[in-house]
């Protein structure tokens, strides 16, 4: 792995101060900063060969189209799926889940149905499935989890039944950083022939994701917190699944006829990419995997796991300081109250001394709901960040404690 | 004093101060100075809601003028509601219309204007705003 002034070097944006202090960006949970390649691949696309996808005869477009798909190969390698025909194109993983609702439950999903999530779910995660089950007459359950922040196995599989169409969790949940054991859940779902969605916002960008050794059913994350651009994501769906699925928009490019009688459906995945797509995020994203492989998924994880057990170890020792969420099975994600200081605050301080963080419900309002509490400020950490930011938050939060206490 | 001396008093308040942390711990100390409110008050009538902290803003109609108490769960936006208060409450509900708060740009605080800090400045300008309109056309329709 490269050293890590290499690896900031990479990120333009790190190196920029404000209020006049360095940057520490520890809110990478929301959003992750920009290697240069990723922000010249999206630069080139449009000084040099901006064209509409799939549509042109002309030599732009014949190379805008190219990119394009290189860049779903791209994808389809880094997950390990099986087909180029299995990784759609969205705007991001609500962009996903929301197909994936609309679709699968206009096909599949009838009266007295149940479709099951955590309590450790992203809103993104929660609101589309109710959206549905309100349409459909059907009900959401909701698998428990315990005072440390882990769902509770057994809870799982006493919730499967007849009824269960389909289990929808996330990999990592973004509030509290849990891991949660997708292969224990993807299993027991299986064995009852019910098909799994794993929310990956918050897990591809930490380690190696392979979708075939998973073998989910459905797979959804974002380009941003991969260090892609915004504005684009991905589903991937098993081709027997997708293959069954009606489209959820319509329009141009997901056509094969049109009349005003009848229209036929393009073939997969291009019956789920209505109008023009975000190509140059596609592309940016594409760049934006290829970037974290040279790096390497492995000593991502590894650094990531240091660095979560650095900041442990600092910011336990602060007096008043109480963790949310604190299984063994983490992502480099610290969410924190101190004392009785408001997570505002908190948050507002430690703006003004150059430390991003992130305050509040971070959309996941029913875990803070479990913990009995009305936020929390999150610190997430990745591969660019070092000890000495994690220094400067803990030396920031004492400030916090020194002026609010 | 009017709106406007208030307004300069408070920027010549924030003016000594160069560093964000003064600034924080002034604002700190009129949070806590910010009389208490009476508990009544603090209900989901009086609450402007937001995602970050939650501001409880109630006004009081007396004779011509209106009269705001205002409270936060959290010490820096207390203090915030607190400036805000000293500027606008005890004012007619003309003068509060036509007040063009410049203070907030000049101390600093302009960040919490934006659109999508849902509970900040912006909705409690807008609230008080919305109370003096309120009863700038109930005090109108009444017989003199």
């Amino acid at each position: 792995m490269k050293n890590i002034s290499g690896i900031r070097a990479d990120f333009p944006l790190l190196s920029r101060s404000v209020y006049g202090k360095p940057l520490v960006y520890l809110d990478n949970g929301a959003t992750t900063q920009k290697p240069q390649c990723v922000i010249d691949a999206v630069d080139e696309v449009y000084k040099s060969y901006n064209a509409n996808i799939h549509r042109g005869v002309h030599a732009l477009s014949d190379k805008a189209s190219e990119e394009y798909e290189n860049a779903r190969e791209k994808v389809r390698s880094f997950i390990n799926a099986e087909k180029r025909e299995e990784i759609v194109f969205t705007s991001g993983t609500t962009g996903s889940i929301n197909a994936v609702a609309f679709s699968f439950g206009e096909r599949f999903i009838n009266k007295g149905d149940e479709v099951i999530v955590s309590h450790l779910e992203h809103h993104a995660n929660i609101v589309p499935w109710q959206m549905m089950c309100e349409r459909k007459n059907a009900k959401l359950r909701v698998i428990p989890i315990n005072d440390i922040g882990e769902v509770l196995l057994d809870e799982y599989l006493k919730l499967l039944s007849s009824k269960t169409k389909l289990i929808a969790v996330t990999q990592v949940s973004n509030a509290i950083g849990t891991i949660l054991p997708v292969q224990e859940i993807i299993d027991a779902a299986h064995s009852r022939d019910i098909p799994v969605l794993i929310d990956g916002a918050q897990g591809i960008q930490h380690g190696i994701t392979d979708v075939r050794k998973m073998d989910c059913d459905f797979y959804v994350f974002s380009g941003h917190k991969i260090y892609g651009p915004a504005g684009i994501g991905i589903l991937y769906g098993r081709e027997k699944w997708l293959a069954e699925l009606p489209p959820y928009q319509g329009g141009g490019d997901m056509v094969a006829n049109v009349t005003f009688e009848k229209t036929t459906y393009n073939e997969l995945p291009f019956r789920f990419e209505a109008g023009t797509m975000n190509f140059p995020g596609a592309i940016g994203l594409g760049t934006a995997l290829d970037y974290v492989s040279t790096i390497g998924m492995e000593d991502i994880e590894i650094r990531e796991q240091e660095l979560l057990s650095y900041a442990n170890d600092r910011l336990t020792g602060i007096s008043g300081l109480r963790i949310f969420g604190n299984s063994v099975n983490k992502i480099s994600i610290i969410s924190f109250l101190v004392k009785d200081i408001h997570m505002y605050d908190t948050g507002m301080v430690l703006d003004k001394l150059g430390i991003a963080v992130r305050t509040g419900t971070h959309c996941a309002q029913p875990v803070m709901d479990r913990f009995g509490i009305p936020g929390t400020v999150r610190a997430s950490f990745c591969f660019y960040n070092t000890k000495e930011e994690i220094d400067i938050l803990g030396t920031g939060i004492e400030k916090v404690i020194s002026m609010f206490a | 004093m009017t709106i406007n001396q208030v307004q300069d008093m408070i920027i010549d308040e924030f003016l000594v101060f160069d560093d964000w942390m003064d600034k924080y711990n002034l604002l700190i100390d009129m949070g806590k100075d910010l009389p208490v409110v009476d508990p009544k008050f603090k209900t989901k009538d009086f609450l402007i809601e937001g995602c970050q902290s939650k501001v409880w803003l109630h006004p009081e109609f007396r004779g011509e003028k209106i009269f705001f108490l205002a409270d936060s769960d959290a010490i820096i936006t207390r203090g915030i509601v607190g400036l805000l208060i000293r500027v606008l409450s005890d004012r007619t509900p003309e003068e509060i219309l036509a007040a063009d708060l410049y203070f907030i740009d000049k101390i600093g605080l302009r960040q919490n204007l934006s659109p999508t800090r849902s509970n900040g400045l912006l909705s409690m300008v807008r609230q008080i705003k919305l109370y003096a309109m309120a009863y700038k056309s109930t005090s109108k329709s009444k017989p003199s």
